[in-house]
């Protein structure tokens, strides 16, 4: 602590006129002093406040910690009188509970204002400033038993001592990011694949299912062009981490409709599976315009073109949504016959052109 | 508080009650000294002082209602049906952290009121925390020898938003679902190490089992263990250099001039943290936020459209926004440009740039010296004008985050608005900086006017020779004060000897730069006391042709001007 006068009004003559950095003129305290003589009351930077105003103030303020009383008990009665359970209730336990822990923090606070400001006595008080530093004498002092101590303890001298303290603690600071090791799983190539390419326990491909409802779609239930579907892998309908990559988009398309970019045999009968899974940063791409057939992500409204591939026309998404193979069963309900091509999702450092080297293996995407 | 000699009641006005324990402390602790020194410590007073008050208050708001909804909050993502009231949900299949945080809103009484204040507060918190950032940069107030207490406070911000975004996951609602998935989408975009910390953090692939409860510990315990820590800092820090204050009459950078803490300041203080809370109530009953049983437990497979971040995260979701897609493949791997600019460029810009400010302006005017008396924002252009062009780019981000809505709202179409952004993103903050700085000249200028030949009074005074001008007098004594509180910025002395070289350092292109840098930051532009009266080229110079015969006649000035 710097403040080495404790009891800091001092007369105002003793205050410098004029800020640092206008010049300080001699001349200029008397002049001024001439001007304007300085009120009496201020001259000690505490001037009192007419009793009048004092009266007043004490007055409102005891009006306003009455009025916090009040609404004290009347919060506490809230509690009791209101319960909650049900949405009317809780909307009206949280009116009366609210309302009156609002008036009884505004009256207390209100209160205090104009303790301060009517009761207590206005102040210019000036306390003078030290320059941060400590005196030269006390760090030379301090430098000088630092030099003292570190030379005591050997720590420059005792190399051995020093080098292997040194290397002692090397390996345990690293203790605790090792221990960290065990937070997850290495990535591997867990992000390449998704469930659909697995089989039932029976060995059949996995059926598409309405997410929510979990039920199978027959094809030929799903006619109307222009339909939409979101579509999740039979017997994951629960399961938020399968889901957060296999949860896909079902579009009808009238078959002329669909362009170079979609891979026909992956369709059946105008119907087009893609991800779900934005490929910018993975927000389910839940919106569809019917007329224009448009793909919309509601995260930052990457567009894509349902026709075509899922190709991206309009937004931050820099690759089109992977398409899903799909086929119906013998039963005429849809299956996924086989896992999307590339890796769904956002792109990842490892991920590289997968898009390009499955072209390259013959695939079409 | 009478703790000096301890043992023997020595003032009779103390009561006993205050005198007895106090005398205990001093004789086991000694705080009769550390009281002594600072119980009237003056503390100036100004509005802008309190923005500061308003982040502490809510952070303490925070930490209350938090810790009651942590009584019954259950940070676990295991699945449970729910069948409490709430019927649109129930036989539902949820988190247990989403079915407690419903729970605490319908089943808890003054649950959902605590739990409204705490999500407020925590908008006010990072409100307040960057009004009075904004104070402090724009007064220059983190000059020596705060830079230190500048540097927690930026640190400070960058806590308050990672608190702030584990806070919104927790519910696990559907909208925080969308945040926590933006959230994954950017950390695995981070080349080399991406995936790893994504799998790391979530336990595994997102959304995994793990993410709510790790969380949940960062935000009431190691987050909040941190700020608590960083804001007692900072709060010490203050006490020990003492405020600044804003220029005034009597007011130097040796003294600082106010009321005294006890019982001014504290009383002061006390009522505004309740003023604080009251609003914080008052929003938490009468204004609605985050009704997370109307969004439904999360699942990634779906999403509500229109949905939101809480408005300090706005300006990363504009960001991504208007950046138009963009990747890298080389080699097999791959840099999602489209992710990565946006997410870590603005951000790492402005907290840097924050950071930085303190010690690239020390470099600039090579000023060493301390500061307690604070600019006006006017007196420093250069500085003023970097600030607005700063919120200019991050007000843009920030309005773009909402690009949708003001798409549907204003029936704009959308690729017009993010393009519009995508230009406006690099056009506005420049134009900014152009019309901040004449801005801030013009303002100096009407101050040195008025110093000069005072201010109108309303009166107007007919000549011998017939003509009619208005009567000038001179400012208020402490609106005066205020304006020649201005002192000309530093800058770096031009050193160069009779050949015109510059001394040692300044001579690389590094040196050379600085020298440019520090002439055109500082000096004095518009200089206050302009010798005037018959001089009138002098105010030609600084661009005054009005009132020139007002000067004439109202010349006497004051004893301050020269
Ligand atoms: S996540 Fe779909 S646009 Fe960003």
């Amino acid at each position: 602590m710097t403040d080495h006068n404790p009891e800091i009004e001092r007369p105002e003559e003793r205050v410098p006129k004029r800020v640092i950095g206008t010049p300080p003129a001699a001349t200029e305290r008397a002049v001024l002093g001439e001007d304007k003589p300085a009120a009496p009351a201020v001259v000690a930077g505490v001037k009192p406040q007419d009793p009048r105003t004092v009266r007043k103030g004490e007055r409102l303020a005891a009006l306003c910690f009455t009025i916090t009383f009040l609404a004290g008990i009347g919060f506490i009665a809230s509690y009791v009188i209101f319960q909650v359970g049900d949405l009317d209730g809780t909307a009206a336990s949280n009116l009366a509970l609210g309302g009156t822990l609002t008036l009884a923090l505004l009256g207390l606070a209100l209160g205090m204002v104009v303790w301060a400001r009517m009761v207590l006595p206005k102040y210019s008080v000036v306390q003078e400033r030290h320059v941060m530093a400590s005196d030269r004498e006390v760090r030379s002092d301090v430098a000088e038993k630092f030099a003292q101590g570190v030379e005591e303890s050997g720590f420059v001298k005792r190399k051995l001592l020093r080098r292997t303290l040194l290397a002692a603690v090397a390996p345990l600071g690293l203790a605790p990011v090792v221990l960290l090791r065990d937070l997850g799983p290495l990535p591997e190539t867990k992000l390449r694949h998704t469930v659909w390419g697995e089989k039932t326990k029976d060995g059949k491909p996995l059926r598409l299912v309405v997410e929510g409802t979990g039920q199978p779609i027959r094809a030929a239930d799903f006619n109307t062009p222009g339909g939409l579907l979101s579509v999740v892998p039979e017997g994951y309908e629960h399961d938020l981490t399968v889901l957060a990559k296999a949860t896909v988009i079902l579009v009808n398309l009238r078959p002329e409709e669909i362009k170079s970019g979609t891979n026909k045999n992956w369709t059946y009968n105008g119907i087009v599976a893609y991800s779900k899974i934005c490929t910018h940063v993975g927000c389910p791409a839940a919106l569809y315009e019917q007329n224009t057939h448009n793909i919309l992500c509601p995260c930052h409204q990457s567009t894509f073109d349902a026709t075509d591939g899922a190709k991206v026309i309009f937004g931050p998404a820099a690759r089109p949504l992977p398409q899903l193979p799909i086929d119906v069963d013998a039963e005429g309900y849809l299956i996924a016959t086989g896992d999307f091509p590339v890796p769904v999702g956002p792109s990842f450092w490892e991920r590289g052109d997968a898009e390009a080297e499955y072209r390259q293996k013959g695939g079409q995407v | 508080m009478s703790t000096e000699t301890g043992n023997r009641p020595e003032t009779a006005e103390i009561p006993k009650a205050v005198s007895g324990p106090s005398s205990y402390l001093d004789e086991r602790i000694g705080a009769g000294n550390f009281i002594r020194r600072n119980m009237r410590k003056v503390f100036p007073d100004h509005w802008s002082f309190l923005l500061g008050e308003i982040a502490l208050y809510s952070f303490i708001i925070l930490l209350l209602t938090g810790t009651f909804l942590t009584l019954w909050f259950k940070p676990s993502m295991g699945h449970v049906i729910y069948d409490g009231p709430y019927a649109p949900l129930r036989g539902v299949m949820m988190s247990e952290a989403y079915a407690s945080s419903l729970h605490i809103s319908f089943e808890v009484r003054g649950g959902l009121l605590i739990r409204q204040i705490h999500h407020w507060a925590a908008l006010l918190f990072v409100a307040g925390m960057m009004a009075h950032m904004l104070r402090v940069f724009f007064t220059g107030a983190y000059r020596k020898p705060r830079e230190l207490n500048w540097i927690i406070g930026v640190l400070l911000l960058t806590l308050a938003l990672a608190e702030g975004l584990t806070g919104y996951s927790l519910p696990d609602d559907l909208l925080s679902g969308a945040g926590l998935r933006i959230t994954q989408g950017v950390a695995i975009s981070l080349p080399l190490v991406g995936t790893y910390v994504s799998f790391f953090l979530f336990g595994g692939e997102y959304p995994g089992e793990d993410v709510i409860s790790r969380f949940y510990t960062l935000h009431v315990l190691l987050i909040p263990g941190i700020l608590v820590a960083l804001v007692t800092a900072h709060m010490v820090l203050m006490w020990v250099q003492k405020h600044s204050q804003q220029p005034g009459k009597g007011r130097t950078n040796m003294n600082v001039v106010g009321g005294p803490f006890f019982p001014s300041f504290a009383l002061k203080a006390g009522s505004y943290f309740l003023f604080t809370f009251a609003i914080l109530a008052g929003l938490g009953t009468f204004a609605q936020i985050n009704p997370i049983w109307l969004f439904g437990p999360y699942t990634p497979a779906d999403i509500s459209a229109g949905s939101q971040p809480d408005f300090y995260m706005g300006f990363l979701e504009g960001s991504l926004r208007i950046m138009p897609a963009w990747e890298i493949n080389v080699l097999g791997y791959t840099l999602p440009m489209s992710v990565i600019i946006p997410a870590l460029l603005p951000l790492g810009l402005v907290m840097t740039g924050l950071a930085l400010y303190p010690f690239i302006e020390q470099w600039v005017t090579g000023d060493r010296s301390e500061h307690h008396v604070v600019d006006r924002p006017r007196n420093n252009p250069h500085r003023t004008s970097i600030g607005m062009s700063a919120i200019t780019f991050y007000g843009l981000l920030w309005l773009l985050g909402a690009n949708d809505e003001l798409a549907a709202n204003f029936h704009i179409s959308l690729f017009a608005i993010t393009r519009f952004g995508q230009i406006a993103i690099i056009v506005g903050p420049i134009l900014a900086y152009i019309i901040t700085y004449r801005m801030c000249l013009g303002l100096q200028r009407k101050d040195a006017e008025v110093i000069g030949h005072g201010v109108e009074s309303g009166v107007i005074k007919r000549l011998p020779h017939g003509e009619f001008i208005e009567v000038h007098v001179p400012p208020a004594e402490d609106i005066e004060a205020h304006m020649r509180g201005k002192t000309p910025i530093p800058a770096l002395p031009d050193g160069s000897d009779e050949k015109g070289i510059p001394p040692k350092g300044m001579r690389g292109p590094l040196g050379r730069l600085r020298g440019r840098m520090s002439r055109t930051y500082g000096g004095e532009k518009i200089p206050m006391d302009q010798p005037h009266g018959d001089d009138h080229g002098a105010h030609e110079e600084i661009g005054e042709h009005e009132e020139h015969a007002a000067v004439g006649a109202t010349g006497e000035g004051r004893s301050l001007d020269r």
